[in-house]
């Protein structure tokens, strides 16, 4: 789900990153206010755990390859614009150094899995599991459900943004300018393999981490609070 | 907190301990690059030509480990790829979370 460079135009690059400016200002404001200094540790944590999960590359059939983003579970233990921040200093340092994802489609990139992502998964977690109690097999379900479908809204951001390239940037002789492919083939693709695969991967580690959460009763789960 | 924290930070040496994985197991069953991630040469073979401004883009930043491997270790075999990858994975996790102390000891600094 890591936008490579060249894969969208300069528009849709210079779009994201003026969405992206203001909604890392404002996480920076709210996590001011709200995080304590006993949290930063579950902070740096989560933003590990983000950055070594998108390291399991899973193989599927069709030869191609994909992963968890675990910033679903990160958005649960210290809310979504905490899981914000560190999701984007994540994909920034996986960019930077490891080329892993743009650098000019990190606003993008940033949308996608620092921001969509937590903030579906973290909203249909707290609609799933309402006030059902801490330890309850709901909210074990709401995780997994939560992250199934957030890291496809993610996926379908994603082949949606790769879509509109053909449509945004063509030469006069009809070649693509980046990436070549169009809504009717990159939206069904990144949607299908992780409605498919991916996001059952998400939903699992989610779901099993959460449950280790309620069994070692360590107080984590139910105080983040965005 | 301090005993809550320290089994997470049990389990992420876990994690990286079986990062290698990530690269053994995609190779193992010859699975390509992810879809949309690929470079020049594969872009040429999927669609026959090289988009003009994605070749322009693609080479602008060259990562020091790109793909969490050693430069010219790709390759050298699966041990070499495990390696390059555990290294990779220690690395980035030290960089993240220097990164994340440093900015959560900003951000719960009140006025």
């Amino acid at each position: 789900m890591h936008i490579p460079d060249g894969y969208l135009g300069p528009a849709t690059c210079g779009f994201f990153y003026a969405i992206m400016v203001p909604i890392w200002a404002l996480a920076s404001k709210i996590v001011k206010k709200t995080l304590n200094a006993k949290q930063v540790p579950l902070l740096a944590i989560g933003a590990a755990f983000s950055f070594v999960i998108m390291m399991f590359n899973v193989p599927i059939p069709g030869g191609t390859t994909g992963h968890a983003v675990g910033g679903v579970l990160v958005a649960i233990l210290i809310g979504p614009w905490a899981a914000c921040i560190a999701i984007t200093v994540a994909l920034a340092v996986q960019a930077l150094l490891f080329g892993d994802g743009g650098i000019t489609a990190l606003g993008a990139n940033c949308f996608n899995m620092a921001f969509a992502l937590p903030f579906a998964g973290y909203y249909i977690y707290k609609a799933i599991s309402y006030n059902s109690p801490i330890g309850s097999n709901r909210r074990v379900i709401a995780a997994g459900i939560a992250g199934y479908i957030a890291v496809s809204v993610a996926a379908s951001l994603t082949g949606f943004e790769f879509g509109i390239q053909p449509l945004l940037h063509k030469t006069a002789s009809g070649q693509a300018l980046y990436c070549p492919y169009g809504l009717n083939v990159a939206l069904p693709v990144m949607l299908g393999e992780h409605l498919l695969v991916f996001g059952w991967i998400e939903a699992l580690v989610t779901a099993l981490v959460v449950k280790y959460l309620q069994k070692q009763d360590l107080g984590l789960l139910g105080d983040g609070r965005g | 907190m301090k005993k809550n924290t320290a089994r997470l930070w049990i389990g992420l040496v876990i994690l990286v301990i079986l990062s290698p994985l990530g690269v053994i197991l995609p190779k193992y069953f010859k699975a390509g690059t992810a879809w949309g991630e690929w470079g020049a040469d594969e872009m040429r073979k999927l669609v026959g030509y090289i988009p003009f401004g994605f070749d322009k883009l693609s080479t602008m930043w060259n990562a020091p480990l790109s793909g969490y491997i050693f430069k010219g270790w790709d390759e050298k075999g699966l041990g070499h790829l495990s390696l390059s990858y555990l290294a990779s994975a220690i690395l980035g996790i030290a960089i993240t979370v220097a990164i994340m102390l440093f900015l959560g000891r900003i951000l719960t600094k009140k006025r």
